[in-house]
């Protein structure tokens, strides 16, 4: 092993002005004294893709939800046989992840047939427990936007005394906010069931591919594997399908300025168009412009400025003659050339037979891989997120809160003291203590979160790992004992980027830093695409760029999905991008080899 | 002298002129000249490996520049001089095959010899009535040839004599190609050609020599194409070699020439390695080859496009659909012909190196994905690399 290692938790130095920043976070996700010799021996990464900010207390109850989920059912179901989960810390407000490997050959050994049993069930039953599975979202879904967080009434209902029902608002409140949670971390349970088979189905198929071909490109392979009709598409196709109704209906002009929502919907009142949008957006704009696991994304149902920002330029477009109708038939063919292109430069029947069979069940898996993104980041995390936003009015009426966001700034389990000392204080119909001791608090938790948002945490901390066996950390997070050790060598050469060849081509154009999904309204046509990361919601901005670069992201993170589809170079995963390319500057990304050129 | 081996015997015994003489008499082929257009795989012993090849892709509709073959019935009507054959077998006699300075100059003698010789009168008359022929479909006056030894036991993938054999370029007029094709004759008594026939245990006589004789191309880039990628094997990569003009720059490893990757499916440029190409070959206005320097521009820039590579791409897969193994080709770029079709093939032959090693499935293959699916699980991807 290498003697480099990373700086230890223990030792990192935090933003300035941040004294308490633990107390914004449940006593178990923070670095401690109590399991020093544990956590100091182990390698820590930064999860920068789905967590590239500092989170506010309430947002990072979904860190915990997430990835304990994933590793209960790598450990406690399906026994996957080298590797239990993925523990997880806050340092600074920032996610850091710790894949725990088994390497006692005789532990991984008995897990094997358990692994099979369980794995082998899902892999048999897929497409029912699939639409099984559609089925238990959709409910719990249901179930979520029933939770009623209403204020506390001057009086109950006079119902309430004549059906005899014996419980009041206040119990209402507090029951609703546990019913809350369960359902989130059910949601979180569910997002993990058949993720973590998807993923493994997938390395499998990969692997084979690998092994036949040694250098073929990531890229090769996904396509492979990829959709074609994708569900986590379906916002974007029907963002078309309306540019199109709008320019037949005569209405094109109506959208040049598409921030002035209220003369957009004034002018689709009684449409044909307005019913449309009304049966599509929901579900289908339950789209975030972020990952999903921030409480101030915008999601397109809610700030519609945003999808009709796109409509304005796919209307442009077709005005200009363009058919940005997705060519399925075109997009089948190419994928089914692909397919049998590699099928044929295979030197053996039997590994031909063998190449169908693994693709067959990597593509039987893959759709839940694609899509469950859009069912739960998206779909449910926005109804989350609204819900918590009803809860926080609740709150800003009772006094404990100064604004609604701040119900953020709350750990998830102090809102239950909330709920009752606002409760109680109803039904004793006295002062409650909430309003003079929690905005104090509140506001200094969110200076702390403002300062922790400046920092730049490291990339990793502790020992390098000397073999990584978890699937996720592989196939999302491409990190591997090789990858890390690339980052400890990596000098600061200025001029030259590089990254993962995630989707091929080469293209020149000026670079567009984006920082925030607020800023891609910005992007001119023709710029390069610079950010963090991308979400799958800024689709419609791809037909814009030539080309696209990220810090954050493996083959298979949901942004290097919607680059391939949009057929635009990219290249993901460089890690510093964003710091070593500035604004305007011209420059060339070459998406089949994974690097970019400063030509300035 | 070497006791144990075979070659000692033939050389005794006097058998290899005769048995050339004897080729002339197949009653299935007679012809001095075969067309690549016409070519037809029964031609194949009489036109050798190179010509083989070549009409093997015209066949295969791969754009070779074109041309015709003088067979292997020509070559053997310069061994019905009596005279010629007493010669030359008393020259082989008289080789010590541990003196190496000394076979050099038997081998000369030869050489000499056979070139010396005049060509029978028909083979002339045919040579200069197909080449006429090739100017009208060129329209070009004395169009000018590359003029190429191509030997029957030549290109199999299990002996290379790659180098032992000669080609002569941008030759122009009848009676210059009819020089060379003496010329090309003669090689097959190289002290080398001589050595390795020797060491290798084969008569003489098993190699006869027939010539081709093909349009140049005037190349703005040249260079070769392995249809895996050398360094792993990988059967879904071209490696292509490319430098300026024509191939000779790199064949004498005057130029490191620029080095790509191409995914064969997906028809990308995967890796690229650009080189400081100081020198090139190219055809002067005087209609001889010169070593030229190449400007400083052009020097470190890539020599063909993307698309030309995946053009060479395409069609160094079509090859090697057609010969169902894996093809070593030289392609170059004609400054002639427009872009989408400037792209031509010289030649193509089986890949020597992977394609030696059997063939076997990847992995315990046992029908039962679980099982293939823990085995993925405990050997992850960080010892697998990426290629690169």
């Amino acid at each position: 092993m290498s003697d480099k290692r990373f700086p230890s938790p223990f030792e990192v130095e935090g933003p300035e002005g941040v004294d308490g920043w633990e107390e914004l976070y449940p006593y178990s996700v923070v670095f401690s004294e109590d399991l020093r010799e544990y956590e100091d021996n182990r390698f820590w990464f930064w999860d920068s893709m789905h967590w590239g900010y500092a989170m506010t207390p309430w947002d990072s109850t979904f860190l915990e939800l997430a990835i304990a989920s994933l590793s209960q059912f790598n450990s406690r179901h399906y026994r996957i046989p080298p590797a239990d989960g993925i523990d997880f810390r806050v340092l600074y407000g920032y996610p850091y992840f710790s894949p725990v490997t088994i390497d006692d050959g005789a532990r991984i050994e008995s897990r094997v047939p358990d692994f099979v049993e369980r794995a082998g069930h899902y892999f048999m039953n897929w497409d029912q427990l699939y639409d099984n599975w559609l089925g238990k979202i959709k409910a719990t879904i249901d179930e979520i936007n029933a939770i009623d967080f209403s204020p506390l009434p001057e009086m109950e209902d006079l119902a309430v005394i004549t059906d005899g029902i014996g419980t009041g608002s206040g119990q209402r409140l507090q029951a609703d906010y546990h019913r809350f949670k369960d359902l989130a971390l059910q949601v979180w349970q569910y997002h993990f069931e058949f993720l973590n088979l998807g993923y493994a189905a997938y390395l499998d198929f990969f692997g084979f591919c690998k092994q036949a071909f040694p250098s073929i490109p990531d890229l090769g392979i996904a396509k492979m594997v990829a959709g074609v009709e994708v569900d986590l598409f379906r916002p974007n196709e029907e963002l078309k399908i309306i540019a199109h109704k709008v320019i037949d209906a005569g209405l094109a002009r109506l959208f040049d300025d598409p921030k002035n929502v209220s003369a957009i919907q004034a002018g689709l009142a009684g449409t044909e168009i307005e019913a449309y949008w009304n049966e599509v957006s929901d579900p289908w704009f339950n789209f975030s412009s972020g990952t999903g696991f921030y409480h101030y994304e915008k999601t397109w149902i809610d700030y519609p400025e945003i999808p009709y920002a796109f409509i304005r330029d796919y209307i442009t477009k077709i005005e200009a003659g363009e058919d940005i109708t997705r060519p399925i038939e075109a997009i089948t063919a190419e994928r089914d050339r692909v397919v049998s292109e590699y099928s044929e430069l295979l030197e053996t029947d039997e590994d031909r037979q063998a190449f169908q069979e693994k693709l067959g069940l990597a593509r039987v898996v893959f759709p839940y891989v694609e899509n469950h993104n859009f069912y739960i980041e998206h779909w449910t995390m926005s109804l989350i997120w609204r819900k918590l936003k009803e809860l926080g009015d609740t709150l800003v009426k009772e006094g404990v809160c100064r604004e609604i966001d701040d119900v953020f700034y709350f750990r998830r389990d102090e809102i239950d003291e909330v709920l009752f000392d606002i409760y109680s204080a109803w039904a004793v119909n006295a002062p409650n203590r909430g309003s003079k001791y929690w905005p104090p608090k509140i506001a200094r938790r969110r200076e702390i979160v403002a300062r922790l948002r400046g920092w730049n945490p490291p990339k990793a901390l502790g020992e390098p790992p000397e073999i990584v066996t978890e699937p996720f950390t592989i196939m999302l997070w491409g990190i591997t004992s090789e990858s890390v050790a690339g980052w400890l060598g990596s000098d600061d050469d200025d001029s030259a980027v590089s990254g993962m060849a995630a989707s091929p081509g080469i293209a020149e154009g000026p670079a567009r830093l984006v920082f925030s999904p607020d800023d891609i309204g910005d992007i001119l046509d023709g710029e390069i695409l610079v950010a963090p990361i991308t979400a799958p919601s800024w689709a419609p901005v791809f037909p814009k760029i030539r080309a696209c670069v990220t810090d954050i992201g493996g083959m298979m993170s949901h942004a290097a999905i919607v680059c391939r589809e949009y057929g635009i170079p990219a290249v993901t995963g460089t890690g510093f991008g964003t710091s070593q390319i500035k604004n305007g500057q011209l420059i060339r990304v070459d998406g089949s080899t994974g690097t970019i050129t400063i030509l300035d | 002298m070497c006791e144990a081996c075979p070659v000692i015997d033939w050389a005794n015994e006097l058998p290899t002129v005769r048995s050339f003489t004897a080729r002339k008499v197949d009653a299935s082929m007679t012809d001095h000249i075969v067309w690549f257009d016409r070519y037809e795989p029964k031609h194949k012993p009489f036109v050798g490996g190179k010509n083989s090849s070549l009409g093997e892709m015209m066949r295969a509709e791969l754009p070779v520049p074109p041309g015709f073959a003088i067979t292997t019935n020509a070559y053997g009507l310069i061994w019905s001089d009596k005279a010629l054959v007493d010669d030359i077998n008393g020259l082989l006699r008289s080789i010590d095959h541990d003196d190496l300075a000394g076979n050099r100059e038997i081998s000369n003698k030869i050489r000499n010899r056979i070139e010396q010789s005049p060509v029978p009168d028909g083979v002339v008359a045919d040579i200069a009535e197909a080449y006429a022929a090739l100017c009208r479909h060129c329209e070009v006056d004395d169009v000018p040839v590359a003029v190429r030894s191509s030997a029957t036991a030549e290109d199999l993938p299990d002996a290379s004599f790659a180098g032992q054999q000669d080609t002569y370029l941008w030759i122009r007029g009848a009676g210059n190609i009819v020089e060379h094709v003496k010329r090309c004759w003669s090689s097959l008594f190289t002290d080398r050609a001589i050595a390795y026939r020797h060491s290798m245990g084969y008569l003489h006589e098993a190699i006869a020599m027939s010539v081709g004789v093909q349009k140049m191309v005037d190349p703005i880039a040249s260079g070769v194409a392995f249809t895996l990628n050398p360094t792993n094997g990988d059967r879904s990569q071209v490696a292509v070699d490319a430098s300026w003009g024509l191939g000779e720059a790199v064949v004498s490893g005057e130029v490191t020439p620029d080095n790509f990757l191409i995914d064969k499916v997906l028809r990308e440029v995967i890796h690229r390695e650009i080189s400081d190409k100081h020198v090139e070959y190219r055809l002067t206005e005087r209609g001889v080859v010169e070593k030229m320097a190449v400007e400083t521009d052009r020097r470190k820039s890539p020599c063909v496009s993307d698309e030309e590579l995946v053009a060479i791409t395409i069609l160094a897969r079509r090859a090697e659909k057609h010969y169902g193994c894996p093809q070593d080709i030289e392609w170059a770029i004609d400054r002639h012909l427009p872009v989408g079709e400037n792209v031509v093939m010289l030649q193509s032959r089986p890949e020597t190196v992977w394609s030696r090693k059997p063939k076997k499935p990847i992995g315990a293959t046992t029908g039962d994905p679980m099982h293939s699916i823990v085995s993925t699980l405990l050997s992850p991807m960080h010892n697998k690399s990426d290629g690169e």
